[in-house]
């Protein structure tokens, strides 16, 4: 089939996958990836429950403002959207 | 001196990749980006990234810009300050919009150009104006699939734009192919419609669309697609907060993106040495708010007593640019009803989790500003600091008082307008009181 928009998928070159966890969950992702990115892509979207109704809610706008993707890391509450994968990180959530 | 609270400079258009990512085909942006980011390095100027400015005020001669960088609060004094603090992504609440696996639209483009990566592994790709078609394309271009395109644009809105749009045929070209690209493909293009829910519990599972009639009032007759992940779009809207601290009013421009910053072409404000660039005054588009920058940088030079003329082929460019992105930004407004598909139960403020019928009863027991739905409900008091739900109360006062949305200003701007941990205060300093080596004096 023509493609106008060629597949790149096979082009991407990535560094190597390191260990992580989300709460407790042994997880892998690329060494310095956008932590956000990294936990969608091992297919974490909930990443905290709502105030209120309780419900489940992942990252949002990508861009640090809805703070919908806050995280723990080292005790500090950060959006997930601002922080990187590094080997042997621990990620808490607020579920 | 530049500050920018993301990692590396480039802003949104032209995001830099993570390091992560080893080697990747160059498109235009990342190659703008890179360009941009070898000048700046090679300028001199002093960057600090990773670094959120969350308050703004003026102290004698001087304006002080206070930071938050690793946790760590900071000052920094300048004559002369140029706010480009760009666009926010507006959100239209449909049921189900929470659900984990719907992202921005624009913060879709964030994930591609940063990390690469992609939403899931079939997404719906719903908005308005330019940029559906654009994030549809670089999911295909990234190996993803696109379960369906969804824009309130019909094709005669398009059609109208053409006028506008050959100021930029480059543009134009390029649009034209990722929507060609979309049809070869077979992927379902749904010209005049919108998303009216979004179902499943912890992971999105599909949506639901209806057509929508010219004033945006959804018609009868649901569409079903199943997805695992949607990229949603409501528009964007200029990042005024920064601007309002410093004590620069807002004019309601729905054809710019709605609530604009006032400032003069050349970047000049009310306020004394400081001035605005970009989309911050206006959703012109980033063609438009590179050329921006230039003229406005001519300005605070002289401010500061620099020679620097104005250069009138520049603000040629600019205007041409303007046009074409304006078109854009009006394409992106029609049929936009910031809240006509909200039933009673949909949730509008993310952060308190107050659905539209708790901040209708409040409208109705008086709260008929955005501050006082602020002070009353908590809505716009959460941590995004309402900027998901601002426009969504303005409409809901608007219906239920019957008054025009240029009437119904968003809650005004408190600092601070980025979280600053409480323990970060404790040790705040002075940048100027570092033994760091200055910049060549301004
Ligand atoms: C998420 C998103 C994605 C977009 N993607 C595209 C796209 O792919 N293609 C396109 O044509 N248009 C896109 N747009 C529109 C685009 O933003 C503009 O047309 C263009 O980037 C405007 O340039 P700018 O310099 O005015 O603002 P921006 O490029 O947004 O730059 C603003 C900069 O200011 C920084 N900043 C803002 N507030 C603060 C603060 N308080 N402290 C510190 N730093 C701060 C931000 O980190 C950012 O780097 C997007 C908009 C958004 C919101
Ligand atoms: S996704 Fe919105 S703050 Fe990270």
């Amino acid at each position: 089939m023509i493609r106008l928009v060629p597949d790149h998928s096979a082009r991407i070159q990535r560094t190597e996958k390191v260990p992580f966890t989300f709460d407790g969950v042994a997880l892998m992702g690329c060494a310095g990836e956008n932590l956000a990115a990294a936990l969608m892509q091992a297919g974490v979207l909930h990443l905290r429950n709502a105030p209120g109704d309780g419900a489940p809610r992942g990252a949002f706008c990508m861009m640090a403002l809805c703070q919908e993707c806050v995280v723990f890391v080292d005790g500090q509450s950060v959006e997930s959207c601002r922080l990187t994968v590094s080997s042997g990180l621990v990620v808490k959530s607020r579920r | 001196m530049l500050i920018d609270e993301q990692g590396q400079a480039g802003g949104q258009v032209w995001r830099a990749k993570d390091r992560s990512i080893l080697s990747a085909p160059a498109t235009p942006e990342s190659r703008s980006g890179d360009n941009l980011r070898e000048r700046l390095a090679a300028s001199g100027v002093r960057q600090m990234t990773d670094t959120r400015v969350w308050q703004i005020e003026r102290q004698g001669e001087h304006w002080v810009i206070h930071t938050l960088r690793n946790g760590a609060a900071g000052r920094l004094h300048s004559r002369a300050v140029i706010l480009a603090t760009g666009a926010r992504e507006e959100a239209q609440p449909v049921r189900g919009w929470t659900t984990p696996g719907v992202i921005g639209l624009a913060g879709a483009t964030a994930l591609f150009k940063q990390s690469i990566r992609l939403p899931g592994r079939a997404s719906v790709v719903a908005g308005a104006g330019p940029l559906v078609f654009f994030v549809a394309s670089e999911i295909r271009r990234l190996g993803g699939t696109v379960a369906a395109v969804v824009t309130p644009n019909t094709r005669a809105d398009w059609l109208a734009r053409l006028p506008s749009m050959v100021a930029r045929p480059d543009l134009l070209w390029r649009g034209g192919r990722w929507v060609a690209d979309l049809m070869l493909a077979g992927v379902p293009i749904y010209w005049g419609h919108a998303v009216k829910s979004v179902s499943g519990d912890d992971q999105v599972t599909g949506v639901t669309l209806c057509r929508l009639a010219a004033d945006g009032t959804p018609l009868p007759g649901d569409i079903g697609i199943a997805a695992d992940s949607v990229c949603l779009g409501g528009g964007l809207a200029p990042s005024t907060e920064a601007a309002q601290l410093a004590g620069v009013a807002i004019r309601y421009r729905p054809e710019l993106g709605g609530w604009v910053s006032e400032a003069e072409l050349d970047g000049s404000t009310a306020r004394e040495g400081l001035f605005l660039a970009g989309d911050g005054c206006g959703i012109r588009g980033a063609v438009a708010a590179e050329l921006h920058g230039q003229i406005v940088a001519r300005t605070a030079l002289r401010h500061i007593g620099q020679a620097s003329a104005s250069d009138p082929a520049l603000e040629r460019a600019y205007r041409r640019a303007s046009r074409f992105g304006e078109a854009m930004t009006v394409l992106s407004a029609l049929r936009a009803d910031p809240i006509g598909l909200a039933t009673p139960d949909t949730i509008v403020c993310r952060c308190e989790s107050l659905t539209r019928r708790t901040i209708e009863v409040e409208i109705e027991s008086g709260a008929v500003s955005s501050n006082a739905v602020k002070s009353g409900q908590r809505a716009g008091m959460g941590p995004c600091g309402g900027k998901y739900c601002q426009s969504s109360v303005a409409r809901l006062i608007a219906l239920h008082e019957n008054r025009a949305l240029s009437e119904i200003a968003p809650p005004t701007p408190r600092p601070p307008i980025r979280p600053v941990p409480v323990s970060a205060l404790a040790g705040d300093f002075d940048y100027d009181d570092l033994p760091m080596p200055k910049p060549a004096p301004l």
